[in-house]
């Protein structure tokens, strides 16, 4: 069994509110797949984010915002178990996300 | 087995390469478990067969003889190379050494339809998979890929190791899909084949019109499709229109190595028992209800092969077909063959309005046909002034030799 993040992307647009009960979509989602689901989360806007860039002087650069910006922004992940990258799409194909999903393989460490 | 004289011996490795390389590295890739053992085991093959095939005669089974001596190096490489020390993870689990074939064994599974679906995943990008299916499938070398697309072999080299990448880290099986996926992911096999068919039929840049070497391995990949899925209509349907295209392949071109369009192509030079083969494949694919885009081109291809000469060409039939492409595989490229058709069909104003309608569409804006569909339409309704500025346009956009030289001529005749 191979590991993979599922990132969830949305419109930048999109309102999220706080303390929001998980939609009806997502619900049947993680309990259609829940033997697969390893963990994940709904993020807070990228309003709220905040980046660190290392300065290269052994410093650090504390900014406001996310790392990239862009109209598709980071809403949540999962992080998932499947047998191969064809199992992991399958189950990514069923996250009701706003615009679409990244599938990453986890890199394995020894 | 008796010995065998060392030209002989090379023309039988030179044959199995061609024939059978698929099949041993398919078969070699189970128990490699990673696609480079298996090409360095498969290669390794090839060499002893040089050195062997002679004093020990050449064997019954070329095929059987290269996979069990691939196979048994691939353990041997695999064994050497312990997993933790592995760069990348396996593709797939090696299989344990009971499975290993004897020496006459006639039970090697096929698995180059396997092999196929991995190289094709539509995980890759489109140029990746039609890299590593030359590579992999027709066993061309790196700087043969890259000769074949006028690229420098270190591009070339970097995209095939990146893509050999993606599909051990990521896991892209090696395996045929499900029933339930299966035709999506067949049409993009099918897409591979004919896309590697017709970049050689009519190559986009160089000084040839063909590159023949890269149309005919496009020809043996719908074949070995077709081997090895002999029921399905969409693989007939893909062999009938390569099949039916590549029937007119020696009338393109004239003596002196000039393009010569359809309409003036000698047609006793098209390749009867090869329209004959097209035709009764084509049959079998319009079975399909409704017919598969591959079907319906080979249908169109059809209609010219069996036409006696170009004005008795049947466009309300060719019309008709690219009205059924419209209606389930829409594409500005069928839109501007479908208004070739009209223009023949009905009259050159007509297709040429057709043609006008396409001017804003971004996918065509640097395609060099519709320009030279209108500068020959424009010919023929005698608006030179315009026709001038379409060719010159479609010079602009082309960057083979061959066609480059068509539409030149064209040009200096509208002076005369």
């Amino acid at each position: 069994m191979s590991k993979y993040l599922v990132l969830i992307f949305q419109d930048g647009a999109a309102k999220q509110s706080e303390g929001e009960a998980m939609s009806a979509p997502y619900q049947e989602f993680q309990q259609r797949r829940g033997a697969s689901l390893l963990g994940g989360a709904a993020l807070q806007p990228p309003s709220t984010a905040t980046s660190i860039r290392r300065d290269g002087a052994g410093g650090f650069s504390v900014t406001d915002g996310p790392f990239a910006e862009s109209k598709e922004t980071l809403g949540g992940y999962y992080l998932i178990e499947a047998g191969d990258l064809d199992e992991a799409l399958e189950i990514a194909k069923e996250v009701p996300a706003g615009i679409g999903v990244e599938v990453r393989p986890v890199r394995m460490v020894s | 087995m008796p010995q065998a004289a060392s030209s002989e011996v090379a023309a039988a490795v030179a044959d199995a390469h061609r024939r059978e390389w698929a099949f041993v590295l398919a078969a070699t890739l189970r128990v490699a478990g990673d696609i480079d053992t298996a090409e360095e085991a498969v290669q390794d093959a090839y060499a002893s067969a040089l050195s062997t095939w002679g004093p020990r005669g050449i064997p019954k089974n070329p095929g059987a003889w290269l996979t069990v001596t691939a196979r048994r190096r691939a353990l041997d490489l695999h064994r050497r190379v312990a997993t933790a020390q592995r760069a990348l993870p396996m593709l797939l689990t090696p299989e344990e050494s009971r499975d290993e074939p004897g020496r006459d064994s006639e039970d090697i599974p096929d698995d180059r339809l396997r092999l196929i679906f991995t190289c094709c995943h539509p995980a890759l990008a489109m140029d990746a998979q039609v890299a590593l299916t030359l590579r992999l499938l027709c066993g061309l070398s790196t700087a043969e890929v890259a000769r074949a697309f006028l690229l420098p072999e270190a591009t070339m080299a970097a995209r095939i190791t990146r893509a050999k990448k993606k599909i051990a880290a990521a896991h892209i099986p090696y395996r045929v899909p499900a029933a339930s996926e299966l035709r999506e992911r067949l049409d993009g096999v099918l897409s591979v084949v004919y896309l590697v068919y017709t970049t050689g039929h009519t190559a986009p840049s160089g000084a040839d019109l063909m590159r023949r070497d890269l149309a005919e391995r496009g020809l043996e990949l719908a074949r070995m499709l077709r081997t090895l899925l002999p029921a399905d209509r969409d693989v007939a349907g893909l062999l009938a229109l390569v099949v039916l295209t590549d029937a007119r392949r020696d009338a393109r071109l004239d003596d002196h190595r000039e393009l010569v369009l359809m309409e003036n192509q000698d047609r006793s030079k098209w390749d009867r028992p090869a329209i004959g083969e097209g035709v009764a494949l084509l049959r079998e694919a319009l079975n399909a209800r409704p017919p598969g885009r591959f079907a319906l081109m080979a249908a169109i291809a059809a209609v010219h092969d069996e036409s006696e000469s170009w004005s008795g060409t049947d466009w309300q039939e060719i019309l008709g077909l690219y009205d059924l492409l419209m209606e389930t595989w829409p594409s500005p490229v069928i839109q501007l063959n479908r208004a070739i058709a009209l223009g023949f069909a009905v009259g050159p104003a007509e297709g040429l309005a057709e043609l006008d309608a396409l001017g804003s569409e971004p996918q065509l804006a640097r395609y060099p046909y519709l320009a030279a569909a209108r500068a020959d339409f424009l010919t023929r309704l005698g608006r030179s002034g315009e026709a001038r500025v379409a060719f010159e346009e479609a010079l602009i956009l082309t960057d083979n030799e061959t066609e480059r030289r068509y539409l030149r001529t064209r040009l200096d005749e509208l002076a005369g």
